[in-house]
């Protein structure tokens, strides 16, 4: 499968491997540093989540694979090749990088047809004119469009249009495509459907894809591989979804992939105990194997559905609140001061009506993750 | 192995391409240098004129110049006219505009195609017009009345400083109208209403909140009536020069022909364009400091309809009123051309014997001077147009989407000229294009003039076309480049096809005013360079009045012309 074939051009770079190479980038606005010495390897033939708060240089990542932006310091290559090293003068512009994007706002040009938009890649490549119809049709048919190559962007939905840009990309590079938040915009049931057919296009053509995005539950859907930038602009984590969510790097991996509650603890002797002010109950008698080796105090991850009522536990709790949302409930409790989440699945039992507002009783951990004291 | 090295090689290449002289980096150059030459020279040119008499820095001549009798005149003049010009065009247009914005009088779209009519007339035809029905004994209208009533001392006098306040207040009151109207529209009716159910009256509600809500539209109104006003040219030229009434902008004119290319008369007339500047400058501070001041958020995004005023009993009167003085004021002075464009002499009485197309046949056919005009202005509006278009577009995406460092720089030189009067400019152009540097001298060419027009001219476009470029967001040039399409391919295929429209509205908003021009061109027409303008302008002085207003109408036809031709570009534009 071929649709692009700008490396049919002896002058273009030859793409045997899809890797992305990216060497200590360092890219500063004024004196604001975005990334900081940021490397990565995206591998071939896969789709690479790279998830992270707004603001967190997602976008300045990809800006500076595809040549848009110019990094203060560090190398980039793409299948092998050099497309930028400041050190060696090396700079390849956009165009001969052979990526291709699709932006968060589609980037579809509103002045041309569906056809001239998924064309335009082929003519910029030199594809003869006679085999241009039959990949445009190709593209289209594969983002399910083939139908609206007469149109204007301005006669199409905000999903048709998305669909336009991917087949726009899909022309201009079928082995490596970029998407910055592509479906950010739709609405939440298209978003579903528009990341299944982007894994059925990713399986059927051995694309290597970049996805970015700030929603961590698309990204564990869709991507093989999930990195997670940290607000600073560094990698907390790279992992599969298992990986991370079943062993988190540290406290802001843990708290971005879901709600989280964080509750101080410390050694005490063999125990661990709480480590409040006001409240030092110790709640189990051995030290977990997880807990940080160079500190004696800190921080207990714990998700909502994993903390459970328990009469008979020592940790002592009041209800603030007890919420029904369709098949849970969710409470927030006081603990020594401090407000938590829980949630419990409705048991459909008189169970459910016993915790109620006001009520004081103990809780126990279920699993739980530890952290350094941040 | 080998397809690798080459590879590189070719990357190196392309590296290397990259430092050298970038597209950007040579726009950005054009830029600079076209600014300085255009716009910066000439005003470097009249401070160094003003300020240096050939051997030593000289304050004694402006000081001399600034304190002169009839220059103290011509400014206090150009204060007074200025000044209750202002007054009265606000009255009027705030009233219209909540007139037309907020009431329900009846058939407000043939009112508001009149008010676009004194947009489309220049003001020195305007001017023209009033001085055939009021001037003295022998204005038409005065002629009547005198007739009528038995008088025997003609009844209005237009050449006086109360005649210009006149005209200018006819002829800018709409500008007031067109910045109330925009915001009485749009002006969030619930801020109205609640003061109506609060319990005040409809006077009370007026007064207390539509008015001072609208404040910010009125006074942006207001200084540009004022600015306007103290730098025009054509209105006092055409009623107060044959009485000896001048302003800056005239007294600056007359100072440079009666200078007759002496070095100490140049220095004369340089130094009174400082001095206009200066008043004018002093005005757009005001306007820049009660701009950033009083914006109140009643403008909402979304349109609504605005709550519309009864008139009741009020209707009738306020309509006829409103109808009597829109044809006093906008229609009679075009009958009145066209009526002296078809009469046999000037001061017969209009009737059939006296009717012929004489005139027009004369203008086309006969007077050279006219015939080179038309060609001249013609030419003149192309090319300042064009270049403008070039340069304006390339300025706006250079400020707008390169933003190279000192970028506001650039834009401070490319609008620095529409706040400048034209007759400063003009002054300007002269100084610096007479061979002051590097032996070019286009005076008394048609160069001279062009250059000029692009000065003057060049914000207009700068103006539409960015605003189109700050609507193409930036990942559409950056989609196109991932697509394959080099900087100039981007460029090319996206970015000034989507601004396509706009610059084509660019276009024309700097023909129009060329094809109407006077101020500028009557400092610098040569015995082969006379514009429209200018031949319309000495047809008149030189006693052929019914020859200028024969080329005044097919002037105000062309111009007609063009305007629909621009209102159908720019409703095209709504396509994507």
């Amino acid at each position: 499968m071929n649709i692009a074939s700008g490396n049919a051009d002896a002058g273009k770079v030859e793409r045997t491997v899809n890797k992305i190479e990216l060497k200590n980038i360092t890219v500063r606005y004024g004196k604001h540093t975005v990334l900081n010495n940021f490397s990565l390897n995206v591998e071939s033939g896969q789709i690479l989540g790279i998830v992270g708060p707004s603001g967190c240089g997602k976008t300045t990542v990809v800006r500076a694979i595809c040549g848009f932006l110019d990094p203060q310091e560090g190398t980039v290559s793409i299948s092998g090749n050099t497309m930028f090293d400041r050190s060696k003068r090396i700079n390849v512009p956009p165009e001969n990088r052979n990526v291709g994007v699709v932006f968060q706002d589609y980037a579809v040009w509103p002045h041309l047809t569906v056809y001239e938009n998924t064309a335009y890649p082929l003519r910029k490549h030199g594809v003869p004119k006679d085999k241009i119809p039959a990949q445009v049709e190709e593209a289209l048919k594969l983002v399910n469009m083939s139908s609206y190559s007469k149109y204007l962007p301005s006669q199409l939905s905000g999903g048709q249009q998305q669909r336009v840009a991917i087949a726009r990309a899909l022309t201009s590079s079928s082995e490596l495509l970029i998407m910055d938040e592509p479906i950010t915009n739709l609405d939440a049931k298209l978003r579903e459907q528009m990341l299944l057919e982007i894994r059925m296009m990713q399986e059927k053509l051995g694309t290597t894809i970049v996805y970015i995005t700030h929603d961590q539950e698309a990204a564990m859907q869709l991507c093989d591989r999930i990195v997670i930038m940290q607000p600073d602009g560094s990698i907390a984590q790279i992992g599969t979804d298992e990986e991370i969510i079943s062993k988190p790097a540290n406290r802001f991996v843990f708290s971005f992939v879901g709600v989280s509650n964080f509750l101080p603890v410390k050694k005490s002797g063999d125990k661990l105990c709480l480590d409040y002010p006001n409240d030092q109950t110790c709640f189990s008698q051995k030290i977990p194997a997880d807990f940080p080796k160079n500190s004696d105090k800190a921080d207990m991850g714990i998700r909502p559905m994993d903390i459970v009522f328990d009469e008979s536990s020592p940790v002592r709790v009041k209800i603030n609140s007890a919420t029904f949302f369709g098949n849970i409930y969710n409470y927030f409790i006081d603990l020594a001061g401090q407000e938590y989440r829980v949630q419990r699945i409705t048991s459909g039992n008189e169970e459910d009506e016993k915790y109620v507002e006001g009520l004081e009783t103990g809780i126990r951990f279920l699993s739980c993750k530890y952290f350094e004291r941040g | 192995m080998n397809q690798q090295v080459t590879n590189k090689d070719f990357l190196m290449l392309e590296g290397k391409r990259k430092r050298g002289l970038s597209m950007d980096k040579i726009m950005t150059i054009l830029c600079y240098v076209a600014l300085i030459t255009v716009v910066i020279l000439p005003c470097v040119m009249i401070i160094y004129y003003t300020f240096w008499d050939g051997t030593k820095i000289d304050f004694e001549m402006f000081r001399s110049v600034l304190f002169q009798q009839d220059n103290l005149k011509a400014m206090k003049n150009t204060l007074i006219i200025a000044v209750f010009a202002t007054l009265f065009a606000t009255v009027v247009g705030v009233f219209f505009a909540w007139l037309l914005g907020r009431s329900d009088i009846p058939l407000k779209g043939i009112m508001k195609f009149l008010f676009s009519i004194p947009f489309m007339i220049p003001p020195f035809l305007a001017a023209m017009s009033w001085d055939m029905m009021f001037s003295g004994r022998g204005g038409y209208v005065n002629k009547m009345l005198m007739s009528l009533l038995h008088l025997t001392k003609a009844p209005f006098n237009i050449n006086s400083i109360a005649g210009i306040i006149v005209i200018e207040v006819v002829y800018y009151f709409p500008f007031v109208y067109m910045q109330v109207v925009s915001a009485l529209e749009r002006m969030d009716p619930t801020l109205e209403e609640s003061a109506r159910i609060a319990g005040a009256g409809q006077l009370h509600v007026i007064r207390t909140i539509t008015l001072p809500l609208t404040v910010p539209a009125i006074s942006s109104g207001v200084l540009l009536v004022l600015i306007t006003s103290l730098s025009n040219y054509g209105i006092p030229s055409m009623v107060g020069y044959s009485k000896g009434i001048f302003t800056l902008p005239t007294m600056i004119v007359e100072l440079m022909n009666r200078a007759g290319g002496s070095f100490t008369g140049i220095r004369q007339a340089a130094a009174l364009s400082i001095v206009l500047f200066i008043v004018v400058a002093i005005a757009l501070m005001i306007q820049r400091r009660l701009l950033t001041h009083g914006r109140y958020d009643i403008i909402k995004g979304k349109s609504m309809r605005p709550m519309l005023i009864k008139l009741r009993g009020a209707k009738i009167p306020l309509l006829i009123v409103s109808f009597v003085f829109l044809t006093l004021v906008v229609i009679a002075p075009i009958v009145m051309i066209i009526l002296v464009s078809f009469n046999k002499a000037w001061g017969l009485p209009f009737t059939a014997e006296n009717l012929t197309f004489m005139h027009y046949v004369n203008v086309v056919t006969k007077n050279k001077m006219v015939t080179d005009s038309v060609k001249n202005s013609l030419f003149l509006a192309f090319s300042a147009g064009a270049i403008c278009l070039l340069l304006g577009t390339m300025l706006a995406y250079v400020i707008y989407k390169v933003k190279p460092r000192g970028g506001a720089l650039l834009e401070m030189m490319a609008v620095l000229p529409y706040s400048l009067p034209g007759t400063v400019m003009s002054i300007g152009c002269i100084l610096a294009w007479s061979g002051a540097f590097f032996g070019i001298s286009l005076y008394n060419t048609i160069w001279i003039i062009l250059v000029a027009y692009i000065a003057r001219y060049l914000s207009y476009v700068l103006k539409s076309s960015s605003a189109a470029l700050q609507q193409v967001h930036p990942s559409l040039e950056e989609a196109a480049r991932s697509c394959g399409a080099s900087h100039y391919d981007a460029l090319k295929d996206v970015t000034l096809l989507l601004i396509k429209p706009a610059m084509l509205s660019g276009f024309f908003l700097v023909f129009l005013p060329c094809m109407r021009e006077l101020t500028t061109s009557i400092l610098l027409y040569g015995p082969k360079t006379r514009t429209l303008g200018v031949a319309i302008y000495q047809l008149r002085t030189n006693g052929q009045i019914n020859q200028a207003a024969a080329l005044s109408v097919m002037t105000i036809i062309l111009i007609i012309i063009m305007n629909n031709i621009v209102k159908y570009i720019t409703r095209d534009r709504r396509k994507y």
